[in-house]
């Protein structure tokens, strides 16, 4: 198990080297750098809504903040660039402790409520405070300064290797967390308040400190952001950006730690590569975290682990037939569906084309229900017998 | 000596209805002390006045001397309280040995650290699986709580009850719901893991009651109607016309 999980750290640091030298190209190493800074957003995310059972409304509160202040320490042209996300870190940090104060008084649907609230507040006084929010245009920097050990920072292959590292730091540190006394409580008082107060947790407490440190990280990727775009507007801590890391952690899976990771490429290829194809992507991403909530609450990465869990127990064979055969109906249903969405999107209207549609989908959806009521006992048989290996 | 737990004219009203009204108790440090009474007369409403999961509408509770009213409920854990409850209260999601181990935290002084990894505590690991083997769940340790057996999850509830060290312990019809044979396993447990501590017991089980305890009080519709030995209560004829009485023809 250490060993296996030694090797996982090793692969992925060896496809962080690796990477741009294969995906070399302006548009992949930038889609790279976005996926690295979503990462650590995302993982921060999880830190409350996974580990602490808290859902935040207001995430990005941090994350703008700290690549705000980022930004304004990096036109001082004080600070080396590397050290640039550290600032967007304090600064997450200590508007964490700020507003952590304010919004862990409650938690539940009180918490998700206060961080809506925080987070419209602070995204009105970027009205307020034009010259420190940066107003419609938003502010600009450079970040190439001085070199840094002959680094300039000016090429975006720099920056990504700056940006690996800060991902490497912040998955190290954040994973660390979760198996301290600290994060250990932290899915105490998710799992049961009160009982946490029982063995002498304020759990009030523990949240108060969960929010402050993911509000660092959170300040960290801002901070990263700051330094891959060289522009901050007040649009970095909407609710739109809130939005987006809930969606991102969610779809990864906030039950495992690596779900957030999953969670952030998915969306950053969703925004970016298949944005390339059709306006209709946000829709797309939609249905996709629509279909998680629903179907696998445990999100993409829960699937994934399932599947390894039934590789292990040598159960995959059994349910492999099943998964082929759905997947034929599914796949026109699906197919369909994106014909339908598209058409849409493009202001289609031969009649013709929708009724073939609907038609289609139709038959994949009533071809799905019909092989399924034969195929679902042997899938039941298959997680029941998973059970009974993982019982003693 | 000073009292472990003393109670002095509390009172609990939910809106209209007074729940307790008005009970005088006095836990001796050392002893095991039963408290009996029919359902609904608020024997669970008086643990979480003691707690603080509730605060009471009027009177005092003190712990070891020190008042502990007004307080909170980590605080009052803190000062050397720990209660299990009627309904099963567990971190679900954790495994048996994640359980203990959160609940001796604290007492070991771990606090809130974040630049400590909890596997090389050696301390609270040595302990949690101390705690784990005495309430007899070692083979379950990996297990999550959520999957245990009624009777186990009763049995790592009392494990996590007494896993901070607490000098009174308080538990809440712990045998409810279990057969006989496991009832009498949970009754030795509790006598072991509460040697050299007071315990306050709320059960329904008169067997248990009369073999555990060294006191007993009987808490008829929210008062204390008479405190003593088992013998005593026995022969107490309030107590047998109103409680034990319609006990025995149940
Ligand atoms: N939170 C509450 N709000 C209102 N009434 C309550 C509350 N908790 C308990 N009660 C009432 O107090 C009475 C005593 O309950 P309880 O202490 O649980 O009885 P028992 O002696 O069987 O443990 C019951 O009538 C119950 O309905
Ligand atoms: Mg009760």
């Amino acid at each position: 198990m250490t060993r296996s999980r030694l090797a996982l750290w090793a692969v992925t640091l060896l496809v962080l080297v690796v990477a741009p030298l294969v995906f070399s190209k302006g548009f992949a190493l930038s889609l790279l750098c976005q996926m690295g800074i979503l990462v650590v957003f995302a993982l921060s995310y999880n830190m409350l809504l996974g580990q602490t059972g808290l859902l935040s409304f207001g995430h990005a509160v941090y994350y703008g903040l700290g690549a705000l202040f980022a930004i304004h320490v990096l036109n001082l042209n004080k600070v080396p660039t590397p050290f640039i996300p550290l600032v967007g870190g304090l600064a997450g940090l200590a508007f964490g402790l700020v507003f952590g104060y304010i919004t862990t008084r409650r938690a539940g649907t009180t918490f998700a409520m206060i961080t809506l609230g925080v987070g419209e507040m602070v995204a009105a006084s970027s009205l307020m405070f034009p010259a420190f929010f940066g107003g419609e245009a938003g502010i600009s920097g450079n970040r190439s300064q001085e070199p840094f050990f002959g680094l300039t920072f000016g090429p975006q292959i720099q920056v990504y290797y700056l940006i690996a590292a800060w991902l490497v730091i912040c998955v190290v540190a954040m994973h660390a967390l979760t198996r301290t006394p600290l994060g250990r409580m932290a899915n105490a008082v998710r799992d049961n308040p009160e009982r946490a107060q029982f063995v002498g947790y304020d759990p009030q407490r523990v949240r108060f400190l969960m929010v402050a440190l993911s509000g660092f990280f959170a300040g960290v990727a801002g901070g990263l952001a700051t330094l891959n775009y060289e522009i901050v507007s007040a649009e970095s801590l909407s609710a739109l950006t809130s939005g987006m890391v809930l969606l991102a952690t969610f779809v990864g899976g906030v039950g495992f730690f690596a779900g957030p990771i999953l969670g952030a490429i998915v969306i950053t290829l969703m925004s970016t590569v298949l944005a390339g194809y059709t306006k209709a992507w946000p829709f797309y991403f939609g249905l996709l975290f629509l279909s998680t909530v629903l179907f696998v609450p445990g999100g993409l990465t829960g699937v994934v682990v399932l599947q390894k869990r039934l590789w292990d127990a040598g159960l995959l064979s059994r349910v492999a037939p099943v998964y082929v055969r759905m997947a034929v109906p599914g796949l026109v249903f699906v197919g369909g569906a994106v014909v339908a969405v598209e058409m849409a999107y493009r202001g289609v209207r031969l009649p013709g084309a929708w009724l073939g549609t609907f038609a289609a989908m139709a038959v994949g959806l009533l071809a799905a229900r019909w092989l399924w009521r034969r195929e679902s006992d042997r899938w039941a048989a298959a997680l029941e017998a998973l059970a009974g290996k993982a019982a003693p | 000596m000073t009292a472990a737990l003393a109670l002095t004219g509390v009172r609990k009203r939910f809106g209209a209805t007074e729940i307790v009204r008005g009970v005088d108790l006095e836990v001796r440090a050392g002893e095991r002390h039963a408290i009996i009474g029919p359902n609904g007369a608020g024997k669970s409403v008086l643990f979480n006045l003691i707690t603080a999961r509730f605060a009471p509408t009027e009177g005092k509770i003190a712990l070891n001397g020190g008042e502990i009213t007004g307080r909170k409920p980590h605080e009052i854990n803190r000062l050397g309280l720990s209660r299990s409850f009627q309904v099963t209260n567990l971190f679900h999601r954790m495994t048996v040995f994640e359980n203990v181990r959160c609940a001796v935290l604290w007492s070991l002084g771990h606090g809130y650290a974040f630049w400590k990894f909890v596997d090389r505590l050696r301390d609270a690991n040595e302990r949690a699986r101390e705690i784990v083997e005495r309430v007899g769940l070692a083979e379950r340790a990996a297990s999550p709580a959520g999957i245990l057996s009624y009777a186990e999850q009763r049995a790592l509830e009392i494990g996590i009850t007494i896993a901070g060290d607490a000098k009174v312990i308080l538990l809440d019809e712990p045998t409810a719901g279990m057969s006989r044979t496991e009832t009498e396993a949970a009754v030795a447990l509790i006598r072991k893991v509460t040697e050299g501590r007071t315990l306050v017991i709320v059960e329904h089980d008169m067997s248990v009651v009369f073999g555990l305890a060294d006191r007993i009080s009987v808490l008829v519709y929210g008062q204390v109607i008479a405190t003593g030995t088992p013998a005593e209560i026995r022969a107490n004829a309030a107590v047998r016309e109103a409680y034990l009485g319609s006990a025995a023809h149940a």
